[in-house]
């Protein structure tokens, strides 16, 4: 229990005196989690937009192999982008090991299938209340695509926050390919994985205090979005 | 002006059937008929007679298992579809404007802006919606709602017109406002064809009737005759008021 009051009271000392490298985990957090779920919902959105309206061969194994990848351990993905990206991998040249950029690849792969999943049932929803009538007004199986996303907006809104919470909340991913090193790729996770093992246990528990602040506001502020996108229909 | 596009109609059925999707029973059998421009055709039949998957069939929603759904008039050959309006029995709007889901069609067939607004204006303005333009469609009572449905279609000018039972989930008043616009669409040169088991609403509105039963389109005649003389047994039980099975 004295953890918690101690962890309470770090929390409030180290918002207070907006400690530096706080806020540079903070906004490197932020930073990363953003840009990866803004790949993942521009890939994931059209992707899932297009497997839950088109009928295509293949199209089952597909959505089957989307939902799979939903419960894929960050770990692994974190391998997978390691060794893509290590010196000796394929994509070895560009250098982007234990950089900002391959934390944010390894939280977009893991943030893709949950966006393109639920995009996928929101739209296949739909198309089925819809569908009929928009080939009646001329519109073909490609033409409707935007429509119903559109029409699906809300839902979206949920995907969306459900693909950002599992990127902010992540760290065996980001911990393997950006290697928790200061003031390069350490973020809220990786900081208190380290703090905690390092037995600093009010800290740790400060920077998770300060995670859930962050998601909260994340999401309050895009609750208000929604509502605002919604007011008028 | 332009000219008048050359007419799509007349509309022939084929011998069409449609077989359930189970493959077990036919839900459409052997329709054979021939639409003819300019006269409000009503569907009529109890519940179940095939008559919401024969207008889809019409409107090419839907493939006949067998048989052919043929436009016969000479702008046919530049595609038909885009030359048909259709209203369904639930309205289905778009989560925006009033105005904004009559111009989503417009706005498909590649419609200036200037020439959509003017359509758009003029069908809200035939429909009475004209002060609910900038309102959102979907939190229209369902009259209402089914009245944008109606002005959506009606903007498109389109030559035929098919009205799946449109007020059948609707109030008298609302089914009053419905049936004035359906009949004022007819006068403007639309030619209709509408569903319904309403045996009142086809003595208010048809000009000929289909009538259709167990999936099989038993009588096609003008109005005045089918209503006075139907030729066969279930027309006769069902103007009775009879249940038909």
């Amino acid at each position: 229990m004295r953890d918690f009051a101690e962890a309470f009271a770090t929390a409030l000392r180290l918002l207070a005196e907006r400690d530096p490298a706080l806020v540079e985990i903070v906004a490197l957090s932020l930073r990363v989690s953003l840009a990866a779920l803004a790949c993942a919902c521009a890939a994931g959105i059209p992707l899932g937009a297009v497997l839950g309206a088109v009928r295509f061969p293949g199209r089952g194994a597909l959505r089957v192999l989307v939902n799979a990848l939903l419960g894929l351990p960050p770990v692994v993905v974190g391998l997978l982008v390691y060794l893509l990206l290590s010196r000796s991998g394929p994509l070895g040249g560009l250098g982007l090991l234990f950089t900002p950029a391959a934390m944010v690849i390894a939280q977009a792969l893991l943030v893709a299938p949950i966006v393109t999943a639920l995009a996928a049932s929101t739209v296949e929803a739909l198309a089925e209340e819809y569908g009929d009538q928009l080939r009646s007004l001329g519109a073909g199986r490609w033409r409707m695509l935007p429509t119903l996303v559109l029409e699906g907006r809300a839902q979206l809104f949920i995907a969306v926050l459900a693909g950002l919470g599992r990127a902010l909340g992540e760290v065996g991913a980001v911990i393997l390919v950006g290697g928790n090193i200061a003031h390069a790729t350490r973020v809220m996770t990786t900081a208190i994985a380290l703090e905690t093992s390092r037995g600093d246990l009010a800290l740790a528990l400060a920077l998770g205090m300060l995670l859930i602040g962050v998601s909260v506001l994340l999401n309050g502020g895009a609750y208000a979005l929604r509502q605002a996108s919604l007011r008028h229909v | 002006m332009f000219e008048p596009a050359p007419p799509i109609l007349p509309l022939a059925l084929e011998r069409v059937s449609l077989r359930a999707p189970a493959g077990d029973r036919w839900l459409v059998e052997d329709v054979s008929a021939r639409l003819v421009p300019g006269r409000l055709t009503v569907l009529l039949g109890p519940n179940g007679a095939g008559k919401t998957l024969t207008l889809r069939l019409c409107h090419g929603l839907v493939a006949p298992t067998s048989g052919r759904v043929r436009w016969l008039g000479p702008g046919a050959a530049g595609g038909p579809a885009r030359r048909q309006a259709m209203v369904f029995q639930r309205p289905v709007l778009l989560r925006r404007s009033v105005a904004a889901n009559v111009a989503w069609p417009l706005r498909l067939r590649g419609l200036p802006r200037g020439a959509r607004r003017r359509r758009v204006d003029a069908a809200l303005a035939a429909t009475g919606l004209a002060e609910r333009a900038r309102h959102a469609a979907r939190r229209l009572s369902v009259g209402e709602q089914q009245r944008v449905a109606l002005a959506r279609a009606w903007a498109l000018e389109p030559e035929v017109l098919f009205l799946d039972e449109p007020t059948s989930a609707l109030d008298p008043g609302a089914t009053a406002a419905v049936e004035t616009l359906v009949r004022a669409i007819a006068a403007e040169g639309a030619t209709v064809v509408l569903t319904t088991h309403d045996l009142a609403q086809a003595h208010r509105l048809a000009e000929e009737v289909w009538f259709m039963h167990g999936g099989r389109l038993l009588e096609q005649a003008d109005a005045a005759e089918f209503f006075d003389r139907p030729r066969s047994a279930e027309a006769h039980a069902f103007l009775k008021g009879e249940l038909l099975w």
